[in-house]
């Protein structure tokens, strides 16, 4: 026992808190309970080990000791590629894919949070030895706040309105209103899929939406979150049954097609608003500076 | 050679239009058009698409 015991079992704890509070598991169900979770609770409990001990190693002047946090960053970008790994295995195996841009995007968060954790048990500590204890509460309060902040992106109702259209057939061509989705040739699967397809068109707010939803990442991520939530009507070997998204060219529109198994337009709708915009996928031509001149955007 | 693509079959009522290289099912009503484009979508994992009324083909996405 030392002086900077306490503040050390403080800093891991308070990451270790941290990173709990962050590795929630919604209907994604990703991770999976248990066996998932404790890798990453692992590798939590690493992360906050190494923000912590950093305060201690530059108090005692040993500041070689902070060259461990490059040792850390290399470890989290592995943690990187295996969530990208496994769930690119995975991904081929679903009935509706996540996309490779919705699985980047998982994959970073699982990197960026650990560093995040690092980032509060080292502030955490930091404010322990500082002042004291209180200090440190408030400061792994903070922390956390900052984590949340960080955790919680924006999500597609921010960005586009979403509204409910039947699809139909104009001969043999599927349609979310004008908005061409695919050529579907005999008429008794014409029938299942007017019996059990949904349209919906988003209708991007602003020019910055309109690239955004155009990314096919950000749309497959869209048919896959809503067929998790709502249940899928297709199989192995029925490729006509199939959710799509398409692009009206004129005015950026998309046209979303699915096969839910629990038919409810309301449901739908706050599902497809709580898809996650993805990182990977937001575009900002506003900010271009010759789009900042001369005419503007819509 | 890996193909984006590819017509794994073309069923028709009316052969004088068709050539080329993808199996051709020749049928004789629309009916037995349907049933056995519904076989083969079934069989070969494809998708049937119809170009117009009389010719539909299974395709592989």
């Amino acid at each position: 026992m030392n002086e900077y015991t306490f503040p050390i079992l403080f800093g891991v704890f308070v990451g270790v808190v941290t990173r709990l509070y962050l590795l929630k598991t919604d209907y994604r169900q990703y991770p999976t309970y248990l066996h998932g979770k404790i890798i990453h609770i692992a590798l939590g409990f690493i992360a906050a080990g190494l923000g912590t001990i950093a305060v201690p190693a530059i108090m005692e002047k040993e500041f070689a000791a902070i060259t461990f946090l490059a040792l850390a960053a290399s470890q989290f970008r592995d943690v990187r590629n295996m969530e990208r790994n496994t769930l690119n295995e995975l991904d081929q195996y679903e009935l509706v894919p996540r996309g490779k841009t919705y699985i980047e995007g998982i994959a970073i968060v699982f990197e960026g949070r650990n560093y995040l954790v690092i980032f509060t048990s080292f502030i955490s500590t930091l404010a322990y030895l500082v002042w004291n204890i209180w200090a440190g509460v408030i400061a792994s309060i903070i922390g956390l706040l900052v984590a949340r902040k960080f955790m919680s992106g924006s999500r597609l109702k921010d960005i586009v309105d979403i509204e409910y259209v039947e699809p139909h057939f104009k001969g043999a061509g599927l349609y979310v209103d004008n908005i061409y989705i695919m050529n579907i040739g005999l008429p008794a699967r014409q029938k299942e899929i007017l019996r059990y397809g949904m349209g919906f068109i988003l209708k991007p707010k602003n020019f910055n939406a309109r690239s955004t939803i155009a990314n096919l990442g950000q749309r497959q991520a869209i048919l896959h979150d809503v067929s998790t939530a709502l249940g899928v009507y297709r199989d192995s070997g029925t490729p006509a049954l199939v959710p799509l998204a398409k692009r009206d060219l004129d005015d950026g529109r998309v046209g979303i097609f699915i096969l839910p198994q629990e038919k409810d337009i309301e449901k739908a709708k706050a599902i497809i608003g709580n898809v996650p915009t993805l990182e990977n996928a937001i575009r900002m031509p506003t900010e271009s500076e010759a789009n900042k001149k001369g005419r503007k955007l819509r | 050679m890996t193909h984006e693509k590819l017509i794994l079959a073309v069923i028709t009522t009316n052969p004088n239009k068709i050539a080329g290289g993808a199996p051709i099912f020749t049928c004789g009503t629309r009916e037995e058009m349907e049933t056995i484009a519904t076989n083969l979508e079934a069989i070969l994992d494809g998708i049937a698409h119809a170009l117009s009324d009389e010719l539909l083909i299974v395709v592989k996405h």
